[in-house]
C-alpha cells in the first residue's frame, strides 16, 4: 500500500534536506516530490529521518523470555524509532550456532517491528576460551560477534578472533573493562562510592581494557593485511572520559575501531546514586558529570560513532533486589530518542543530523552496512518524530516488558509518531490521524 | 527542626538535634537505674527487628529498648525464614507490613537497603547498620559514652583505628562526632582506607592518629578481609595497626579506650587494654540501650517537651 507523507522536514545523517512530499511505495522511496496513494499523512512541523538502528539490545531471546522476548523488544523498539536492532547472543543458551542464528531471523521476519540484525558469541558460551565458527555464523546471517556481558580476560582469543571474524567480514564488539580490576563494583569508583559505603568499580578498568584492546587490535590489522581484510573492533558502552581519550587517538591514526555511546551514559551521573535506587545500576557504571560532558563531546566531533541503547530488561522484582545483588542494566529503546533529542539537540544544541547520523548511519557503518539515506530507491525504513510534542515518560505504558526507566516523569519531546519499516507502518502513535 | 521520621543516617542533623537526643538518653538511662526498669512510654507501639544479615548484641539492645518502654516487640531474622526460601527482602518487608507494625529496626547487609525499605513501608525505619555505610546508634552510643568521659567534644581529638573503608560505624561517627565539635582522625593500613571519609582526616600512620588523642575507638577487623586480598598480611597488621598499651601512651594518659564489638583480642587491640582501666566497652553496651530507647522514643512519640 502507498503512502504520502506531506510537508515533513527531512533531515538524515548528510543534513537537512529542506521539506517534502515522500511517497512511499512498493516498500521503498518512490518519490521526494509527491505523487498518488492510498494514504495520505499531513507531517507539517514533523521531521521524517531514516529509522533508526540499535547497535546493542538484549532482547532476552531464547530462554529469558521473562524479562523481554522478541515480539515485546521488536515493537519496544518500533515505537522508539527504530527500524533495526541488533540483538546480543547472552541468552540461555548462548546464540553461537548458525542454526540458531537462522531460527532468530526467520522467528523476527514474522513480528510487525523493527527489523531483527543477530549477534553471535565470539568464544563459546562467551567463555573467553574457544572461539565459535565465525565465517558459518556470518553465512547464516550473524551481523556482529561479541561476548557483550562477560569480558575478554584473554588477549590472544580476541586478536585470534578479531582475525577470523575480520576475515569473514564480521566486526567484533567488547564489553571493556578488566574483571580484576572492576571486582566487585556496583557503581563509579570514587568519593561518592566511598561516602555512600558501596563499592566502586574504577574508570581506570574501563580505559586499561580499552588501552590493551587497542595493541591487540593493532596485531589483529598487521595479520590481516597481507589477505587484504581488515577487523573492526567496537567499544561498546564508552563510560569515561579517558576511554574517549583513547579511542579519538586510534582513530586519527586510523585503526579501524568505533566507539559507542548509551542514552543513560550521555544522561545520567553517579550523583543519581544518592537515592540508593538499583533501577540505576548498569555496567559500566554512570560516572561523573565530566565524563557526561566528555561523552556528548565526542559524541559530536565523531570520536564515538555510534549510538547503542544498551537497551537491557530485567524483571522489576530483580531491579527492587538490594544494589549489590541487583542485575546490570537499564532498558531505554522506548525513550532513547525523545531522550537524546531533548538533552543533546533541544538543551545543549547539538545538530539534529548529528544525532540522526550516531542513530543511522554510524551503527549501520559499524555493521558493514550501507549509510541510511532519504533518497529515491531507498528502502522505506522511515521514522517521523515531533519536534514540538512534549510528554512524560510513563514507564507502566511500554511496550516492553521492562516497565521502568530512571527517566521516568522527565518531560521530554521528539516522540516518534510513525516508524515504517521496508514501507510498512511498525509503530503509529495516536497522534496521528 | 522537623521531627523526625526515620533513623537511616545523620544526613541534615545539625548539633541542637544531636544534643536533644542525646539529653533524652540520659533520661533513659536513670529508667534503667532503677529497681523497676520499665516505663510506659511506647504502651500500644509495635516494634520488629529485621535482621537481614546475623547479629546477636544489636538486636538484643533494640529488644531491650523497646521492652522498657512497654512497646510490643516481634524479631524476624535471616537465618531459618522465608528468605532462605528464596522470598525477596522487599516481600518480607511487606509481609511484615501487613501485620500492622509501628517501627522496624533494620539491620542490612548491603548500603542503601533501609532507604529502600523506608521507600516501601508506611512505618518508622531505623537503621541498625546497613552495610558499609551507616550505623547511626552505634555512633549515639559511642558519643553518648565520650561525652560522659570528657564533658563535652569540642576541640577533642578522637582517633578510629582499624578496617575504615569497611565500617560502618568509622562513616556513622565521622558523621556525627564533628557536629558536636570534635576532630576526628581515622588511621589505618593504606588498602582499608576508603578515598574519602567525610567528616575525618585519613592517615596510615597510626601514631599520628594515637598522638594527643583525647578518646580512641578500635574496630574490629574482619577476617574476611584477607580472602579479599585487601589485607595481605594478618601478621602485617597486627605488627603495625594493633593498638597495645605502649602505642596508646601516645594519647592523653586518660583518654577512654572504645571498641564496638565483637573484639577479636589480640588483633585489633591488646587483649589487656580491653579489661583495662581506659577501656569503655562495657560502658558502651550500657549507653547502647538508652540511645536507642530516646531514638524509638523520638521518632514514634516525638520530641520530650
Amino acid at each position: 500500500m502507498s503512502l504520502l507523507i506531506k510537508n515533513a522536514r527531512l533531515v538524515d545523517g548528510s543534513g537537512e534536506l529542506g521539506t517534502a512530499d515522500v511517497l512511499v511505495a512498493e516498500g521503498r522511496i518512490a518519490s521526494l516530490s509527491g505523487g498518488d496513494a492510498a494514504r495520505v499523512v499531513e507531517a507539517a512541523g514533523k521531521v521524517l529521518a531514516p529509522a533508526l538502528t540499535d547497535p546493542h539490545a538484549h532482547l532476552r531471546t531464547p530462554g529469558q523470555e521473562v524479562k523481554e522476548d522478541l515480539a515485546s523488544g521488536l515493537r519496544a523498539a518500533a515505537r522508539g524509532g527504530y527500524g533495526a536492532v541488533l540483538a546480543m547472543p547472552n541468552t540461555d543458551p548462548v546464540v553461537q550456532e548458525p542454526e540458531q542464528v537462522q531460527a532468530l531471523l526467520d522467528e523476527a521476519r514474522k513480528i510487525p517491528g523493527a527489523r531483527l540484525f543477530a549477534a553471535a558469541a565470539l568464544t563459546r558460551d562467551q567463555a573467553g576460551e574457544r572461539l565459535t565458527p565465525a565465517a558459518l555464523l556470518a553465512q547464516a546471517g550473524a551481523s556482529l560477534l561479541t561476548d557483550d556481558g562477560r569480558t575478554n580476560e584473554d588477549a590472544g582469543v580476541l586478536a585470534r578472533g578479531l582475525i577470523y571474524a575480520g576475515a569473514a567480514g564480521l566486526p567484533v564488539a567488547v564489553h571493556a573493562e578488566d574483571a580484576g580490576l572492576r571486582g566487585g563494583g556496583v557503581m563509579n569508583d570514587g568519593r561518592l562510592a566511598a561516602e555512600l559505603g558501596l563499592s566502586g568499580n574504577p574508570h581506570e578498568a574501563e580505559a586499561a581494557r580499552v588501552a590493551r584492546d587497542l595493541e591487540v587490535l593493532r596485531y589483529a590489522v598487521r595479520k590481516l593485511e597481507p589477505l587484504g581484510r581488515r577487523p573492526l573492533l567496537y567499544f561498546q558502552h564508552v563510560s569515561s572520559a579517558r576511554s574517549v581519550e583513547l579511542i579519538r587517538a586510534a582513530r586519527a591514526e586510523g585503526l579501524p575501531v568505533c566507539g559507542e555511546a548509551t542514552p543513560h551514559h550521555l544522561t545520567l551521573s553517579e550523583d543519581a546514586w544518592r537515592d540508593f535506587d538499583p533501577l540505576l545500576k548498569v555496567a559500566p557504571p554512570l560516572r561523573t558529570t565530566a565524563d557526561v560532558e566528555a561523552l556528548a563531546g565526542a559524541l559530536e566531533a565523531g570520536d564515538l560513532c555510534a549510538i547503542g541503547t544498551d537497551h537491557a530488561p530485567h524483571t522489576r522484582a530483580e531491579k527492587e533486589r538490594d544494589l549489590e545483588s541487583a542485575p546490570f542494566g537499564i532498558p531505554s529503546l522506548e525513550v532513547a530518542f525523545a531522550l537524546l533529542y531533548t538533552e543533546l539537540v533541544a538543551k545543549r544544541g547539538l545538530p539534529l543530523p548529528v544525532l540522526i547520523e550516531r542513530m543511522t548511519s554510524g551503527p549501520r557503518r559499524a555493521l558493514g552496512l550501507e549509510p541510511a539515506r532519504l533518497e529515491v530507491g531507498a528502502p522505506a525504513d522511515l521514522m517521523l518524530f515531533d519536534p514540538g510534542l512534549e510528554r512524560s515518560v510513563e514507564p507502566e505504558k511500554f511496550i516492553s516488558k521492562a516497565r521502568y526507566s530512571p527517566w521516568a516523569g522527565w518531560r521530554l519531546s521528539g516522540w516518534p509518531l510513525l516508524t515504517l519499516v521496508a514501507g510498512k507502518e511498525v509503530w503509529r502513535d495516536a497522534a496521528v490521524a | 527542626m522537623g521531627a523526625l521520621t526515620h533513623l537511616l543516617d545523620f544526613e541534615g542533623w545539625d548539633r541542637a538535634q544531636a544534643e536533644n537526643l542525646l539529653e533524652t538518653a540520659r533520661l533513659m538511662e536513670e529508667v534503667l537505674e532503677r529497681p523497676m526498669k520499665k516505663v510506659p512510654a511506647l504502651k500500644g507501639f509495635t516494634v520488629a527487628t529485621v535482621f537481614f544479615e546475623p547479629s546477636t548484641r544489636t538486636k538484643i539492645s533494640f529488644e531491650l529498648a523497646a521492652r522498657r518502654m512497654s512497646a510490643d516487640v516481634v524479631g524476624f531474622s535471616k537465618a531459618g525464614s522465608s528468605l532462605a526460601k528464596g522470598e525477596s527482602f522487599k516481600d518480607t518487608l511487606l509481609t511484615l507490613q501487613a501485620m500492622a507494625l509501628d517501627a522496624y529496626v533494620i539491620r542490612a547487609p548491603v548500603a542503601g537497603m533501609v532507604h529502600q525499605a523506608a521507600r516501601w513501608l508506611r512505618g518508622v525505619v531505623v537503621n541498625a547498620g546497613d552495610g558499609r555505610r551507616a550505623h547511626p546508634t552505634q555512633a549515639l552510643l559511642d558519643a553518648y559514652t565520650l561525652l560522659d568521659d570528657l564533658g563535652g567534644l569540642d576541640g577533642k581529638k578522637v582517633a578510629i583505628i582499624g578496617d575504615i573503608a569497611n565500617s560502618r560505624v568509622a562513616r556513622s561517627n565521622a558523621q556525627l562526632l564533628p557536629l558536636l565539635g570534635a576532630t576526628v582522625w581515622a588511621a589505618g593500613p593504606a588498602g582499608l582506607l576508603p578515598e574519602d571519609l567525610p567528616g575525618a582526616r585519613l592517615t596510615a600512620d597510626l601514631d599520628e592518629a594515637l598522638e594527643d588523642a583525647d578518646a580512641v575507638m578500635v574496630l574490629r577487623l574482619q577476617r574476611e578481609r584477607m580472602g579479599e586480598g585487601t589485607l595481605p598480611s594478618l601478621r602485617e597488621y597486627v605488627a603495625d595497626y594493633q593498638v597495645t598499651a605502649k602505642r596508646l601512651a601516645r594519647a592523653k594518659p586518660t583518654a577512654p579506650l572504645l571498641h564496638p564489638g565483637p573484639m577479636n583480642r589480640d588483633v585489633e587491640i591488646e587483649g589487656a587494654l580491653a579489661d583495662g582501666p581506659q577501656s569503655r566497652v562495657e560502658r558502651q553496651v550500657r549507653a547502647g540501650e538508652a540511645v536507642r530507647m530516646a531514638v524509638l522514643y523520638h521518632l514514634l512519640v516525638g520530641r520530650a517537651a
